[in-house]
């Protein structure tokens, strides 16, 4: 049985001017132990779908519709439907987060080691200080900290310990889900290939569900079992890694994963979306990507398609999917 | 010899050091070699991409090109003449530069032509008419059109691709011969960038200048220059032409450095990056090899020996590596 399922669940953000869309009926499942990378542009709302499910929202989010199932072992939760207080144990017990800056993320006049015994005394607040403090350094241990540094402060950290230490406090509470937004983005690359690797050795080792979400479509590439693209508050494909980047249907994700260079292997032509995302606050009526799709048809332009499995595990909302063909013949114009 | 083959920028042993923090009434002073002893050229109408991690020193040496810093030692020529000699202006007219966020770069209060049309001004070129024939033409070429409905807007109103589009104009518009370009494209989205980075090529071809392009991505760079330079704590390490680089990369760091960018292909196993360690900063270097202490194949001599000079190990390939220079690492 899945251990999260969205399930056309919409969020959307109240201002002067109307509603901003940012969620905007997302579906998908997730299974222990699987990982699930989002990626999208900046303002595509991948960041407002973590936000979703740990309920950390400003004050004008609203509800829209739809559920956010969680197993709590074998009762499936609506976290939508709980009271604050109510939510406030699954908080990092169920599900935890690494935050996107996370050099920002930890208290800078608190020692790291603190920060997360405060969290694990916290959620279970009947853990002696001792054993607290045994749990964190196998943490650090875990995450290649030396438990040494637990008397530190931030400051003294370089920007991937800090990382790490992020990581570690994510662990604390041993979730089942960590949401990890753009985990490594402000870090150099060989860090970020050191902290990319521990993550996937400890979701193995603790057979965790992962949702990776990122811009870097790389990153995406390595650390998830399964894609899921979002463009402007919708997925508008998901499928296993391999078919994502080598069989996909819908124009944007045919476009997006062919805009991004590699260093290695053959000099492929890169190609370029025309126009801009849209607005959230108006997106296009029809398909949301109608406006800057090459193969976009009147149809396309309004009528929305309708998100839903093509094939086993791919999942697409697009009139005219591409074939193999349209793919070869773009490489070759 | 040709126009395409003379030498545009030469850079020789250019060093730059900044006091780093020092303890109250302490009199001993100690410097961050930023970029230190760092030589290449560009030809004309050439390329060529400064590749590194943060604090390498790529952007300092970037800023120096274009007079923003001033060397601690070392020269800068252009056309052989030393960048000293030159008149700020003059200078000025043959070399731009784009920086990295178009959030920051244009001045929020000025219209778009009165940004792209101010080195004009301060140039004193052309009338008001000319002006705004030569900034439409320009909005034209960057792909802002119509240029009418972008003229008289303010930056504010502009996308992060639009505003990266009109710093390059505004630092084409005098005709540079070189263009130093700060990670032009590292702000921007996926979508957005490729198009800032086919532009910027095609601008090349029609404009015929120069680039100095620095970037911490490969990938990138691998589209954008004909030539990289991959530097270390100050140093440049190796220097090829870039599918050369990519293929066969010899210095110990930019060996670890290909293996540590991701791929885009779930398909693909890189092997995991062999370096020691984690990067510092070079506050008052030993005078040995900068990777010392992070190499895995350092040897007696690299501990020893001073900084290898950077040595052509094959055609147009060179490195500064004692290992690689005497054939032990292949």
């Amino acid at each position: 049985m899945a251990i999260l399922k969205f399930e056309n669940l919409k969020m959307h953000y109240k201002t002067k001017k109307g509603y901003v869309k940012a969620v905007d009926g997302i579906s998908f499942e997730l299974e222990s132990g699987e990982s699930l990378g989002i990626v999208g542009e900046s303002g595509c709302g991948k960041t407002s779908v973590s936000m979703t499910l740990l309920r950390i929202l400003p004050e004008n989010a609203h509800f829209m519709g739809g559920h956010v199932w969680f197993n709590d072992d074998g009762n499936m939760i609506d976290l939508v439907s709980l009271s604050e207080e109510q939510m406030r144990h699954y908080r990092w017990k169920g599900i935890s987060m690494v935050f996107q800056a996370a050099m920002n993320s930890l208290n800078p006049v608190y020692r790291v080691g603190d920060q997360i015994v405060e969290a694990i005394l916290n959620h279970y607040p009947e853990t002696p200080i001792d054993e607290a403090k045994s749990k964190v350094a196998k943490l650090f241990e875990l995450v290649t900290l030396d438990p040494k540094r637990m008397d530190q402060y931030p400051h003294q950290y370089s920007g991937g310990m800090k990382q790490r230490a992020v990581i570690a406090l994510s662990l604390a509470c041993d979730p089942k889900v960590i949401i990890a937004d753009e985990p490594t983005t402000a870090l150099d690359v060989i860090v970020q290939d050191k902290i990319l690797r521990e993550m996937k050795k400890i979701q193995k080792e603790l057979n965790m569900a992962m949702i990776y979400i990122s811009h870097d479509i790389a990153v995406i590439a390595e650390v998830s079992d399964k894609i899921a693209v979002m463009y402007a508050g919708k997925f508008v494909e998901q499928a296993d890694a391999t078919t994502v980047f080598k069989r996909p249907m819908h124009p944007y994700t045919f476009l997006l994963m062919n805009a991004f260079p590699s260093h290695v292997g053959e000099k492929k032509k890169l190609f370029t979306i025309p126009g801009e995302p849209p607005d959230l606050l108006n997106p296009p009526i029809g398909c949301r990507f109608a406006p800057r799709c090459p193969w976009a048809t009147d149809k396309c332009r309004t009528d929305e398609p309708e998100y839903k499995e093509i094939e086993k595990g791919h999942f697409l909302a697009c009139w005219h999917p591409l074939t193999e063909e349209v793919r070869q013949n773009e490489f070759r114009k | 010899m040709s126009s395409e083959n003379k030498v545009l920028l030469e850079v020789k042993n250019l060093k730059k050091f900044f006091p780093a923090e020092r303890a109250l009434f302490s009199k001993v002073k100690h410097f961050v070699h930023a970029v230190d002893d760092v030589s290449f050229e560009i030809k004309q109408g050439e390329s060529l991409g400064l590749v590194g991690e943060s604090g390498c020193g790529k952007t300092t040496t970037g800023r120096m090109v274009v007079r923003l810093e001033s060397p601690t030692d070392g020269t800068i020529e252009v056309l052989g003449k030393s960048v000293e000699d030159y008149d700020r202006m003059e200078y000025h007219s043959m070399v731009q530069m784009i920086f990295q966020d178009p959030y920051e770069s244009l001045n929020p209060r000025m219209t778009i032509f009165d940004i792209i049309a101010e080195p004009l001004n301060i140039h004193n070129v052309g009338t008001l008419e000319e002006r705004e024939e030569k900034v439409a033409q320009l909005l034209q070429e960057v792909g802002l059109t119509p240029p009418d409905s972008f003229l008289w807007r303010y930056p504010h109103e502009l996308s992060g691709g639009q505003r990266q589009r009109v710093a390059i104009a505004r630092a084409l518009i005098l005709n540079p011969k070189l263009i130093v370009a700060d990670e032009p494209t590292s702000m921007l989205d996926v979508s957005v960038r490729t198009g800032v980075m086919h532009l910027m090529m095609e601008l090349q071809k029609s404009h015929g200048m120069s680039y100095l392009y620095i970037t911490h991505d490969l990938a990138v760079a691998r589209y954008m220059v004909n030539r990289i330079a991959v530097m270390y704590l100050g140093k440049i390490v190796e220097m090829a032409e870039t599918e050369e680089l990519l293929h066969h990369p010899m210095h110990p760091y930019t060996r670890a450095l290909m293996d540590a960018v991701p791929v885009p292909d779930p398909d693909y196993k890189r092997s995991e990056p062999n370096i020691i360690g984690n990067i510092s900063v070079p506050i008052d270097p030993p005078p040995i090899c900068r990777f010392y202490d992070r190499c895995p194949f350092k040897e007696e001599k690299c501990k020893i020996d001073p900084h290898p000079e950077l040595k052509e190990v094959s055609s147009g390939h060179f490195v500064a590596c004692y290992p690689v220079q005497e054939g032990k690492i292949k």
